[in-house]
């Protein structure tokens, strides 16, 4: 499977160029309309910049100091610190049109640094992972795919959830959720970082829909995603682990024997659970 | 003049590709018409003896590729659709051009049809009436590719 899998890995860094080239009517269109802007337009688009930059750069200040304190108290209370995720801002060269799987190919690859099931983010929230690694290129599995589930917990109090995709980009399934869970419309669904793949913390979905019929043995419950995965062109890429790639350089083991066979150095399930 | 090793050929192709990754507005993506196929078809019918399965099956396998599907999945439809025109071309041939492109939408039927049921086999995908839009586009989009094809045949005398 390993072989199989660096195989696809050289046929996405292949076909990149086509990916590019089909891209270019896209980016054409783009340059076009950011050129066709007019003043009066740029100007009051400058203008609400300045007034974000101010609110954003009021509300760092504070972080820092929160952050400060959450780490002096986390030492106090002797739980590991949390560390910094470097960040890599990428850009969308192409959304897949198979109407059976939900990806999308970036124009960052093992060259940047991207290893597979690397955590995708938009400004709003999680987007998906890395699926396949090339050259250049990249493809992304979202979160709405069939064949991908993402570990949730509800913001308000806690409840672990597993929010697997549908298939459809604006809804996401929960499965085996009793009866008796604390879950109403509106909840907003965090990651709970329990599969080790996405960072702690971010934003994933709304709750949508839960039934109320009381003759199941589960209740249904359905949720939106946040980020807004139809109209995505700019993602953050998060690294939380040493970049594991086929094309990454390999690391240079001194001493066999107490090296840790690593978890993520054959390629994994797309499904964290 | 550089006709006659097939250059043209796969540049209509690569063309034909290039349209279907190209990326779309999701409501007009769904009815993206099978650029790749459609385009086989003609070649296949027209010279058979140039455009085969295996041109087919190599195309189907650059869209697996290009869309992240499990490899061969498309060049599996892409080969049985295509060995249909293949069998057929001299009967295809012969029919009026709404003939041909209603049986133009019949393989372009299949090969969704197909796809979908490996699809199904592998990842547990289920049934959307939306997976047969391209069907449509494709039946409406056959006329004009035939005629731009014939042209781009006659014209660059390929054969």
């Amino acid at each position: 499977m390993a072989s199989f899998e660096s195989l696809r890995g050289y046929l996405q860094s292949m076909v990149s160029p086509l990916q590019y080239l089909a891209n270019t009517p896209k980016v054409a269109m783009t340059w076009i309309s950011t050129n066709m802007a007019t003043r009066s337009q740029l100007m009051e688009e400058n203008q609400q910049f300045r007034l974000n930059e101010l609110k954003f750069h009021e509300q760092a200040m504070q972080l820092d100091i929160v952050k400060q304190e959450n780490e002096r108290l986390r030492t106090l209370l002797a739980s590991p610190l949390r560390s910094e995720l470097k960040k890599m801002v990428a850009e969308i060269l192409s959304v897949d049109s198979d109407p059976y799987t939900h990806q999308l190919v970036i124009n960052r690859g093992a060259r940047d640094g991207v290893y597979e099931g690397q955590p995708v983010l938009d400004a709003l929230g999680i987007v998906g992972q890395i699926l396949h690694v090339g050259q250049t290129t990249s493809r992304i599995i979202l979160i709405t795919d069939v064949s991908h589930a993402v570990p949730v917990r509800v913001k308000r109090n806690g409840l672990r959830l597993l929010a697997s995709g549908s298939g459809q980009i604006d809804r996401l399934n929960h499965n085996f959720v009793p009866q008796s869970a604390d879950i109403k419309v509106g909840d907003i669904l965090v990651t709970s970082g329990l599969g080790g793949k996405y960072p702690e913390g971010y934003p994933v979905a709304t709750i949508s829909f839960v039934s109320n019929n009381e003759s199941r043995e589960f209740v249904k419950v359905y949720s939106t995603p946040i980020a807004e995965i139809d109209r995505l062109r700019y993602l953050l890429l998060l690294s939380t682990k040493d970049p594991v790639s086929i094309f990454a350089p390999k690391p240079q083991t001194k001493d066999q024997s107490n090296v840790q066979p690593k978890p993520m150095s054959k390629p994994q399930l797309k499904v964290n659970e | 003049m550089f006709a006659h090793n097939g250059v043209m050929i796969l540049l209509t192709l690569l063309i034909a590709v290039m349209a279907s990754i190209m990326p779309l507005p999701l409501s007009v993506d769904a009815f993206r018409p099978d650029w790749v196929l459609i385009v086989l078809i003609y070649w296949c019918m027209a010279l058979p003896g140039r455009v085969n399965i295996i041109t087919a099956w190599i195309m189907g396998f650059l869209m697996d590729v290009l869309l992240g599907s499990v490899l061969g999945v498309h060049a599996a439809a892409m080969a049985i659709s295509v060995f249909i025109v293949v069998e057929n071309y001299q009967k295809i041939r012969n029919f009026s051009i709404w003939q041909q492109a209603l049986i133009t939408g019949v393989l372009s039927a299949l090969y969704h049809l197909i796809v979908f049921w490996l699809q199904r086999f592998l990842i547990d995908a289920f049934f959307i009436s939306s997976y047969l839009y391209p069907v449509i586009t494709t039946v409406v989009l056959w006329p004009w590719v035939f005629y731009l094809l014939r042209k781009v045949r006659r014209h660059f005398s390929i054969t």
